[in-house]
């Protein structure tokens, strides 16, 4: 037949030794032919194919080595002013420029970054630490102890959250520790609901009932089956509650309740910048582009993370 | 449904309570009184004192005294400020602060579905993905640094605008733009993805084969269900305008409460504090409960069995 003879493409030959009978085995349907993945070795290549995703890693990355490093790169320290040489634009000398009181820029933005790395950082690890635990224990245990801790929560929460952080910096002199302590006195609320939410849901489950039966402890249970599950969502809310709580302590240094000087964060630089800033832009350029790059790939990367740790959310 | 509303209600109230006492405490931890300075008061003059602001009795009577001060909208006396009252502060610069705000919440909701519904009807074609990048940025590009950025492009180089002042109509433009970008972003989100949704839903799929035209489908059967999400927001972006305001009413030289608080702070005037921050409490938290009541109105979903969910 003519149509059969088209089939095999011109400057191929077949002969028969070219094939083999397989036949049918069964077991051969149970054979793992690829290599398993781990769920997070999953997640990892779906970020991987996420490419802002994976260029807002980068920037991270090197955001995290500039605030490391970067100060140590030039002559200068982030307190070391030199009155003759104020308000200088980005020259050789001073990369960045300098300030008004002729501390150099460059070295202030990079430590400015590091004290609002550390300021998120930080909040977002105590929240977590403390979210964790009180969500865990309204979501496993249920009941009255959830109905009591829930409603306290819920009516702290209610309280609008920078204001009890400014009420609480007015009243403690600002450092950088008070300053995460008042970030965190309510911020680990949203935490502790995804926590409740998740456990509540995985508590149900046919691996817990059976570690249960098994008389697995509440410990066990928690810290072995419960929490593990539930991780996922717990690194997305700690990614994504990073930069607001570098927007927080910037928005505090507008306050002047931030970081004090001769210290700088990447905020209070920014509303230092602001008396005259028309006539010396760099002084607001620097921190400005830096801040806004940082928040920019923490949301960007927390939200590709959460595509790649739970797919069926992405739409 | 009666029992969902006294619910909300009385959480909102122990909410403000316990808002107002935190005020309370936290004030009086702090060590001296308002009649600390730098020149020493005579003793007798300071016993007057004293008495005429109750400051001589025990910490509780001063409290409820406090308490009943502020039910009737008594929020003391400013300490930097000869005779001003701090109600009558908040009253005088309220007015600022409140066109701001509304002018920069209407055009967040107005923007914010648009580009949404732009995005969603036009999904994952071009229109939609520049809407989203924007809807980005916009979330994490914070406020102020895109105020500074306005300011200098439209006011200090093009010169379009005043640099700052809040008199006439065009002033309104730049501190809106800064201070609606990030609620207009977050509500373009919303309106996105509830919009798929109710895109692939049954009952839109009946009306195209109704034969009704796409104006209709659109506004009448797509948008009702699709800006739902968006009411649930409308709480938590008063909260953003509002300290958001704080910010950009100092960027832009606008005389309005944000400033006063933000006056108050650097001086530590705390009567100033204390009254803007329960007064900014009882905002939000009043806003808070209305979109909650609100959003069990405009969602026929939403059957009420007891007061327990919410």
């Amino acid at each position: 037949m003519a149509s059969e003879q088209h089939m095999v493409p011109p400057g191929v030959n077949l002969k028969p030794e070219d094939f083999r009978k397989i036949g049918v085995d069964e077991k051969q349907a149970e054979v793992i032919s690829r290599e398993s993945l781990s769920a997070w070795q999953d997640a990892w290549q779906r970020l991987r194919q996420n490419k802002m995703a994976m260029a807002s890693l980068g920037l991270l990355v090197l955001v995290i080595l500039g605030a490391i490093i970067g100060p140590h790169l030039t002559p200068y320290t982030y307190d070391s002013n030199d009155l003759l040489n104020t308000n200088q634009p980005p020259s050789g000398a001073h990369w960045f420029g300098t300030d008004d009181l002729g501390r150099d820029m460059f070295v202030r933005t990079w430590y400015g970054a590091r004290i609002s790395l550390i300021v998120g950082l930080a909040a977002a690890l105590i929240d977590l630490l403390i979210g964790v635990v009180y969500g865990g224990i309204m979501g496993f245990f249920g009941g009255r102890t959830d109905s009591i801790m829930n409603k306290i929560s819920e009516v702290l929460y209610s309280i609008p959250y920078l204001l009890v952080v400014i009420l609480l910096l007015v009243v403690l002199e600002p450092s950088l520790w008070t300053i995460i302590l008042a970030l965190t006195i309510t911020g680990w609320i949203n935490m502790s609901w995804i926590v409740r939410g998740e456990i509540m849901q995985l508590k149900n489950r046919e691996y817990v009932l059976a570690s249960r039966s098994m008389g697995a402890s509440s410990n066990r249970l928690l810290f072995k089956h419960l929490l593990p599950n539930a991780i996922g969502p717990i690194i997305v809310t700690v990614t994504l509650s990073v930069p607001n709580a570098i927007f927080a302590e910037a928005f505090l240094s507008f306050l002047g309740l931030g970081v004090q000087a001769p210290k700088a964060s990447l905020g209070s630089m920014i509303s230092d910048a602001l008396t005259g800033w028309l006539a010396f832009p760099w002084r607001m350029l620097f921190p400005a582009i830096l801040i806004s790059v940082t928040m920019l790939a923490f949301n960007i990367f927390g939200d590709g993370l959460r595509d790649a740790l739970d797919p069926k959310l992405k739409k | 449904m009666v029992r969902y509303v006294a619910n909300k209600f009385f959480y909102m109230l122990v909410s403000l309570f316990v808002l107002i006492s935190a005020t309370f405490f936290l004030m009086k931890a702090i060590p001296g009184d308002p009649f600390t300075a730098e020149k020493k008061i005579p003793d007798e003059i300071r016993q007057r004192l004293y008495e005429q602001f109750g400051l001589d009795k025990p910490v509780y009577q001063q409290y409820l005294r406090y308490l009943g001060n502020i039910i009737q909208g008594d929020f003391g006396i400013s300490m930097k400020r000869l005779n001003q009252d701090v109600s009558h502060i908040i009253s005088q610069t309220f007015s600022a602060s409140l066109k701001l705000g509304i002018v920069a919440i209407i055009v967040s909701v107005i923007i914010g579905i648009l580009l949404g519904m732009l995005a969603a009807l036009y999904h994952r074609k071009f229109i939609d993905t520049a809407a989203m990048v924007l809807a980005v940025l916009g979330i994490a590009v914070p406020s102020f640094v895109l105020a500074t950025v306005l300011q200098y492009v439209f006011a200090s180089k093009l010169g379009w605008v005043d640099v700052m002042g809040f008199n006439d109509p065009l002033d309104y433009v730049l501190p809106v733009a800064a201070l609606s970008a990030q609620p207009t972003a977050f509500i373009a989100r919303l309106t996105r993805s509830s919009m798929l949704e109710v895109l692939h839903a049954d009952y839109i799929k009946t009306a195209k084969a109704k034969g009704l035209s796409w104006i209709v489908i659109l506004f009448r059967h797509v948008l009702r269900n699709g800006i739902l999400p968006v009411v649930t927001y409308l709480g938590p972006m008063t909260a953003n305008i509002v300290t958001g305001s704080v910010i950009i009413e100092q960027i832009f030289g606008i005389g309005g409460i944000g400033k006063q608080f933000v006056e108050a702070i650097s001086v530590r005037d705390y009567p100033i504090i204390m009254g803007i921050t329960i007064f900014y409490g009882i905002l939000l938290m009043v806003t808070r409960f209305v979109t909650d009541v609100a959003y069990v109105f405009v969602d026929p979903r939403i059957k009420l069995t007891g007061g327990k969910e919410g």
